[in-house]
């Protein structure tokens, strides 16, 4: 009689790899909803749009590398990049764009390297960083939010995204654009003025920041990650802020409430830099990693020439993740000094 | 300052000069200071070879062809420490790794000298021919190798008059077996995996 | 009540410890021949002491302990000696070993044995002698001999004995079993091992999902006498609490230093297995020729816990216990954590076989292939020992040992946990097992090539000290043929001999070596 001989251990839990990726797709839903509720269906579509091209480069970068597609396929990473971008572009992009940006995901900062699991760069910035230096006006095209302007039907983003000529869009500069533009002025009056405002940030912005906390919370409590590099982003932002803010004048930033629920930041936190592959790897380095992403952050959105800054402190700290590891190996069992009473 | 103001070809020239010939005295000082004895570069490429003395590199002994390497021979002349031996000086002299040399022989599995006691009749030229000493015994009494001392490099064969001397396999019992790596399936050509 | 601590990591597998209904002992009785692997402990073979074709008593000595890291190994039952030669053995690489054949009688017609009744009085090295003579190997497990750990390193005065019933590894209930139907016994045990080891300190672990074991401990230690501190203690029920630095770690806080034993915290662990047969050896005098195993998977139609006789094959089990094949690939030695895969079951119950298990490809179906690696962290999580597995991972692909080592790798207990949870199905610790074989071959063969190049170094100084040597004779017979040849044949012969001692002299300081290499 003969048995199979495969090494141990025999059992396995219940995670697989395509199980996260599942899940953390689900964990986007709310934000999507949130977003379709104060942009329209636009930001839908994308996501349509570019998971299908996504698919399509993945099997053919696959078919291209040699590798039978089925299993890489099915393991769902891709559509996980290509939804993070899409979420991340703004909605009725036209079709080239989001083409652009999944080609520049999918092969430039996911295949070049070896496919899943040797990308040093968030896939899914790398495209949106790509998109923005090359195509800065139409990656800073906003639609103005329920409200505040008219909401396109599901039409109007089909036709926007075959010829953005023919669709006139209602757009309105973002409330980080808003401030970082109006310096000089008191906050109260920024708000009173301007109608991006919101009760904490930008109207319909610090909803969408919180249904992207939502599902954040869901992805810690189902234990995709821990929660340390979100954490750590979130304090660290906030407390730029916080000693930034002078509680009064537009030009110092403002307040850490308001850098919490504008731009991407939840969405940064949960979905994009709890990616493993590219993020540190011990716990005590997430922490540290993203809080120097929390710290870039807020030092691009107040100091630098974009007014969201997610996508360019995310790559940068990529590249120093192997050098957090360095220094971050968690201690050892038994390295522990031994105390004399112990003897 | 009047100088950098009225003649500043002059004071760029001199500021350069000045410099270099600063860092060349830290240099040279360096350099004496801190010289180090013997060839460290033939040491460490000796640490690596696998000390068979067996000369198939065409050198008297591993020490030689370290210091050949050390001079710029090729990395790819030692069947006993194989590849792996090759991939090491490789990245030790941060050079291109290379595959082994068929001219000098091939890869094969460690062994050790074995001789049929019964039909030694004791002339010691496996003696002398042994580079480790690993042969014991004296003029016209049988001779014996002693196995942990062997480097399997077969030098003692070709002078021993009656072939009395085998190569055997090196002992590989139970516990000396090891797990290999798990196949890399996914990785290199999972075609077939999938 | 102590409290006790809490460790890093850990998961938590489906117990499936019902399946084998602990706290029953079935007898898996003798089957016509046994197979008597030599090496069923870590160490040396002992020496076979029998041959073909003699007949034995049940108890007697087949093979006998070489060294201290050797154990000896007796006779389960009656029989004739019909074969000793190599057979498979249960062992992660399929190989074959040493084995005593020996076809049972049936009489089961045994020695008769002495033991030491008054142990509290006998001289220690008497004890352990006694140990070591019954062939005890630990059961847990890994098999290391009783007697060498119960020596430990010289210099190290040991004040804690914990017996080791957490039985932390899903599917597995031998220790529980034992601990159930035989607590006074493995309580005693205890107390002669406290007693060899000079503890004054011993703790009884159990998980806090046996809870039957736990009580039958409670009552055993208070129903008896002792000149020890006791204490029966209980902890949450987590995979690898079960580890022998990671249950010290919970009993007492304490880390076992890296590269260091439990005896460096001054604490000795044992199985309640070992205590037992530590018992029968002392008091009876019997020696080690049986364990509990448990007989478990969805693929047996009679699971339990069976009392077996060490050498009986497994397909004798098997049939025993109605095994179904359709629906099963795998037979695993141990548990399906850290057991291994089994390729036949010819292979015999050996003194560590602490259980047989059998699944079906429902229960535990065969992981399909690995995917790449998403550095999810997962793995570190889970790691006990506070290890990077993914890091880990990477480096021995890359067969970085430099590496491997700076990352500790050595100090992977290899428990499966990171594998457990590795949602890409990466058999991780196959990585590490292998690894870690790479690296201690490597160390070895440095060692090797160390001592072949200073052999070599000193053959070839000697070589040339031996070639100046007979140069400097040669100069110095030379130099006096000249002397002969200017001052005229046999004129002087007086002259002559100074002129050739003097040459002599002179070489002999030029050559200061070549002269006291004659000397020796």
């Amino acid at each position: 009689m003969s048995f199979l001989r495969i090494t141990s251990p025999h059992g396995h839990g219940p995670m697989s790899t395509a199980g996260i990726m599942q899940t953390v797709l689900v964990a986007t839903v709310p934000g999507i909803i949130a977003l379709t509720w104060f942009f329209g269906p636009g930001t839908l579509v994308n996501i349509v749009v570019g998971g299908a091209l996504a698919l399509a480069f993945e099997a053919g970068a696959l078919a291209l590398r040699d590798r039978s597609p089925t299993p890489y396929l099915k393991d769902y990473s891709v559509l996980v990049t290509s939804t993070l971008l899409c979420i991340a572009l703004p909605p009725y992009s036209p079709w080239w764009l989001i083409a652009t940006g999944i080609f520049s995901s999918v092969i430039l900062g996911k295949h070049v390297f070896g496919g899943l699991g040797y990308n040093p760069f968030n896939p899914a910035m790398v495209g949106y960083v790509i998109l923005l230096i090359s195509f800065p006006l139409q990656m800073s095209t906003w639609q103005a939010p329920r409200g505040l302007g008219e909401i396109p039907g599901v039409m109007d983003a089909l036709t926007a995204l075959a010829s953005p000529a023919t669709y006139d869009a209602v757009t309105m500069a973002t409330p980080l654009d808003v401030l970082r533009q109006n310096q000089g002025l008191l906050m109260a009056d920024l708000q009173a003025q301007k109608p991006q405002f919101g009760l904490w940030a930008g109207v319909g912005w610090e909803w969408v920041n919180i249904a992207f906390l939502a599902g954040g919370v869901w992805l810690l409590y189902k234990r995709i990650f821990t929660w340390h590099a979100p954490v750590g982003l979130l304090l660290a932002l906030g407390l730029c802020a916080a000693i930034g803010f002078d509680s009064g004048s537009s030009e110092s930033g403002g307040s850490p409430l308001l850098h919490w629920l504008s731009g991407a930041t939840m969405f940064g936190a949960f979905f994009i830099i709890t990616d493993p592959v590219s993020s540190a790897v011990s716990n005590r380095g997430r922490l540290i990693f993203g809080a120097l992403i929390g710290v870039l952050i807020y030092l691009i959105r107040v100091h630098g020439n974009y007014p969201d800054a997610v996508a360019f402190a995310v790559l940068i700290l990529n590249f120093a993740a192997p050098l957090i590891d360095q220094y971050t190996q968690p201690a050892v069992y038994g390295s522990r000094p031994v105390k004399e009473d112990e003897l | 300052m009047s100088l950098v103001d009225t003649q500043p070809v002059l004071a760029a020239l001199m500021a350069l000069l000045g410099l270099g010939i600063t860092f060349g005295a830290i240099l040279g000082f360096a350099s004496i200071r801190f010289r180090t004895e013997g060839n460290p570069l033939a040491d460490q490429i000796n640490q690596i070879l696998p000390q068979t003395q067996c000369g198939q590199c065409g050198y008297p002994g591993c020490k030689p062809y370290a210091a050949a390497i050390a001079e710029g021979d090729v990395i790819n002349k030692c069947p006993p420490g194989g590849q792996e031996t090759i991939d090491a000086l490789a990245d030790l002299l941060d050079v291109e790794s290379m595959t082994l040399d068929a001219e000098h022989g091939e890869e094969k599995a460690p062994k050790v000298a074995f001789i049929r006691e019964a039909e030694c009749i004791g002339c010691t030229k496996c003696i002398q021919a042994c580079p480790v000493d690993a042969i014991l015994g004296a003029a016209k009494v049988m001779h014996t190798v002693i196995a942990d001392e062997c480097t399997g490099c077969d030098l003692c064969l070709d002078p021993c008059p009656v072939d009395c001397i085998d190569m055997v396999e090196r002992k590989t019992g139970i516990q000396h077996w090891r797990w290999d790596l798990p196949s890399d399936n996914i990785i290199a050509s999972d075609r077939a995996a999938a | 009540m102590r409290s006790t601590y809490a460790i890093h990591g850990g998961i938590h597998p489906n117990e499936a410890k019902a399946l084998a209904t602990p706290g029953k002992v079935l007898d898996a009785g003798i089957p016509d021949k046994l197979v008597l692997p030599l090496s069923q402990h870590i160490g040396r073979q002992p020496e076979v002491v029998v041959s073909v074709g003699e007949s034995v008593k049940g108890g007697q000595v087949l093979a006998l302990a070489e060294g201290p890291m050797s154990v000896s190994l007796h006779a389960p039952t009656s029989g004739v000696i019909t074969a000793i030669e190599d057979r498979s053995v249960p062992h992660p690489s399929g190989m074959t070993n040493r084995c005593i054949e020996l076809q049972c009688d049936g009489e089961d017609d045994w020695l008769a044995f002495t033991g030491i009744t008054d142990w509290r009085a006998a001289d220690r090295t008497e004890l352990i002698e006694a140990i070591s003579n019954a062939g005890i190997a630990g059961m847990g497990g890994a098999g290391f001999p009783t007697a060498v750990k119960l020596n430990g390193p010289p210099g190290q005065s040991i004040d804690t004995l914990i017996i080791n019933g957490t039985e932390c590894e899903p599917y597995i209930s031998s220790d529980d079993t034992l601990m159930q139907v035989d607590a006074p016994a493995i309580v005693e045990g205890a107390d002669i091992l406290a007693h060899i080891i000079g503890a004054r300190e011993i703790l009884f672990a159990v998980e806090d999902n046996k809870p039957a074991a736990l009580t039958a401990m409670r009552d055993a230690v208070a129903g008896s006498e002792s000149g020890c501190q006791r204490d029966v203690m209980t902890f949450p029920t987590k995979y690898p609490s079960g580890g022998e630095k990671q249950l010290i770690e919970i009993l007492t806080g304490k880390q076992v230093p890296s590269g260091g034993l439990p005896a460096h915290l001054g604490i000795v662990c044992q199985n309640p297995g070992t205590a037992v047969a530590v018992r029968a050896a002392i008091l009876e005098g019997k020696p080690l020729t049986e364990r509990i195993v448990t007989l478990t998977g969805e693929a047996l139609g009679r699971p339990g816990n069976y009392r077996v006789r060490l050498g009986t094959p497994i397909h004798h089990l098997l049939a025993m216990t109605e095994f179904d094949p359709s629906d099963n690939r795998r037979l695993i030695h141990g548990g399906p954590m850290m057991g291994f895969a089994l390729e036949n079951s010819d292979v015999p119950v050996i003194k560590t076989t602490n259980c047989i298990l059998v699944p079906t490809e429902q229960e535990l179906p065969t992981p399909p292939p690995a995917q790449a690696c998403i550095r999810c962290g997962l793995c570190a999580e889970a790691c006990p020992a506070s290890l990077l597995p993914q890091q880990l991972y990477w480096y021995a692909r890359a067969k970085d040992q430099e590496q491997l080592e700076k990352h500790h790798l050595f100090d992977c207990i290899e428990c499966g946990a990171c594998s457990w949870v590795c949602p890409s199905h990466i058999p991780l610790v196959q990585y590490y097992r292998s690894a870690k074989g790479s690296i201690i071959d490597a160390r070895a063969e440095k060692v090797r090539s160390d001592r072949s190049r200073d052999r070599f170094e000193a053959r070839q100084e000697r070589v040339e000290r031996e070639l100046a040597a007979r140069e400097a004779q040669r100069a110095a017979r030379r130099a006096a043929a000249q002397k002969k040849a200017d001052t005229g044949a046999e004129d002087d012969p007086i002259a002559a001999a100074i002129a050739r001692a003097k040459a002599k002299k002179q070489a002999a300081e030029e050559t200061p070596s070549a002269a006291s290499d004659g000397d020796s």
